[in-house]
């Protein structure tokens, strides 16, 4: 481990005199900045959109998780007792931390999308609905609604389960599309840069024959090429990433009725994720010329 | 130094080099003859391990090259200076860094500046030291390729062909240095079909002829 630091610093500072021994110009220079810069770019709203939907899926996991609606489908005249029935079970039933049932003006506020605000409550057959705020522990649903069966017949008990899971479920795979993403688009990155090496390489097959034929080592030749890709690739990775961070920084805000889409940004600590992408783009970028170059050179004598 | 035994090389299916035996000595100087076609070149490359006989054994400085690891060949080429007829150069680096490339690539450096200097002077480029290959003369880049194969102090000087492209008064100016290479301890071969400058070499330098013909490798008649 000790040793790493400082042969890190003696790649980075390079050898002026070995750093000449290739000619630096040519397309694969063009090649792996250009590429390495749109993949950092993509890897901004890769993590962006992995680590959104991570905290979407925590949120819609959690949050809604501890929450449960009771609805009391009952004639006028079984209502209240119906409430009260429903409200002396939930304050003896383990689990439950807090029941409240909803005001008049909370049930409007509910049903105003749809029927306008001068609804008459009073006058309609609406439903009461109580809401249920569990504890640590959770209730056990089954008991909970054998309990209400028997004793108020007109309340449902609703856990959200049935379209809770399938959006966390939904949530949870976006996550996973994400880093799926993220590992392509390192793939990706990893094989454009090998083909921009070989590329190098071949193009500079009279450069390699002759340096061995003076005496050069492979890791020589090797190193020559590899220090300049990875800080190709570093250089256009951070590129990529600047301008990538940038465009999710300038995401339009929406407010909190959007916040599904403008959710998509980093958030707080998140924005230092994007710094580990330019040193990762050239560790894929070593670890792919340096492949390559070996394996170039192992067919030369 | 170099010790060829019952070495065999083709092409395919076509067989340029059989049984052929040879033994270098130090401070030695060999001229390789033969027309065009017959193997120099090859014998040349089996030599400094560029290639690898595919019948019998080459010894370079007393080991096996078919058994040695990549960088000991880059190690035992640091004691070979080759000069080749198209002398191969890195374009984009000038005259000087081109014959310093040896040492740069060893992470060696000249102990005085001033040395590589004198190696141009005694080549006869001092004033092409910035010059980039491309713009030399042919004769100015067998020099060139001279002074990089000698900086490293090799102990043996391997030239293919080194007047193949040059004019008869470079031709004799090249042989020059490399007979006073020879006169300074280091094993010289050079393969050449020119029999003129193996002639003229006569009265300067002890000298043996190696002649390829028939696959075979055979002492070209008496010592010179």
């Amino acid at each position: 481990m000790k040793s790493i630091l400082p042969n890190l610093l003696r790649f980075l500072s390079g050898d002026a005199q070995a750093d000449r021994v290739v000619p630096p110009t040519g397309f694969t220079a063009r090649l792996t900045v250009f590429a390495s810069a749109a993949m950092a770019f993509l890897a901004v709203f890769a993590l962006a959109l992995s680590l959104a939907t991570g905290r979407l899926a925590d949120r819609w996991g959690e949050a809604l998780a501890k929450s449960a609606t009771i609805r009391i489908s009952a004639p006028v005249d079984q209502m209240d007792a119906q409430l009260l029935a429903v409200t002396e079970i939930l304050a003896t039933t383990p689990g439950v931390k807090e029941a409240r049932p909803l005001g008049e003006d909370e049930q409007r506020a509910l049903l105003e999308p749809w029927f306008g605000p001068d609804l008459p409550l009073d006058r309609l057959p609406i439903p009461r609905l109580v809401e249920v705020i569990e504890d640590e522990e959770g209730f056990d649903a089954d008991g909970l609604r054998a309990r209400l069966a028997g004793e108020a017949p007109g309340a449902i008990l609703d856990d959200h389960a049935r379209w809770r899971e399938p959006l966390v479920k939904a949530a949870k795979r976006l996550r996973s599309l994400g880093w799926l993403a993220i590992v392509l688009i390192t793939t990706l990155a990893g094989v454009v840069i090998t083909l921009a090496a070989s590329a190098a390489l071949s193009a500079n097959e009279q450069v390699i024959r002759v340096l061995r034929l003076i005496g050069a080592r492979d890791s020589y030749i090797a190193h020559a090429f590899v220090r300049r890709f990875t800080l190709r690739a570093l250089g256009g990775a951070a590129v990529g990433t600047v301008l990538g961070a940038l465009a999710l920084f300038l995401l339009p805000s929406a407010g909190q009725q959007g916040s599904f889409l403008t959710g998509l940004g980093l958030q707080g600590w998140q924005w230092l994720w994007p710094l580990l992408i330019p040193p990762f783009a050239a560790l894929v970028a070593f670890a792919a010329t340096r492949q390559a170059a070996l394996t170039v050179l192992q067919e030369k004598r | 130094m170099i010790e060829l035994e019952q070495v065999a090389y083709g092409y395919g299916t076509g067989t340029l080099l059989s049984g052929v035996s040879m033994s270098l000595a130090q401070g030695s100087f060999h001229f390789l003859t033969g027309p065009s076609g017959a193997g120099k070149t090859t014998l040349m490359k089996l030599c400094y391990g560029e290639l690898v006989a595919e019948q019998g054994q080459v010894a370079l400085f007393g080991q096996n090259v078919q058994t040695m690891e990549r960088d000991d060949i880059a190690e035992m080429r640091r004691r070979i200076g080759v000069v080749h007829q198209d002398c191969q150069f890195l374009d984009h680096l000038n005259l000087s860094e081109n014959v310093m490339l040896p040492l740069t690539v060893s992470g060696r450096s000249l102990h005085d500046p001033s040395e590589l200097q004198e190696l141009l002077a005694w080549v006869g480029l001092e004033k092409q030291a910035e010059a980039k290959p491309p713009e030399l003369s042919g004769g100015e880049r067998q020099r060139a390729a001279l002074a990089r194969a000698v900086i490293m102090s090799p102990d043996v000087i391997l030239a293919d062909e080194p007047t193949g492209n040059v004019d008869w008064e470079m031709s004799l100016r090249l042989l020059q240095l490399l007979i006073e290479l020879n006169r300074m301890g280091k094993t010289v071969v050079i393969a050449t079909h020119d029999m003129n400058l193996i002639r003229s070499a006569k009265s300067h330098v002890q000298a043996r002829v190696l002649r390829i013909s028939n696959h075979q490798v055979t002492l070209a008649g008496a010592d010179l």
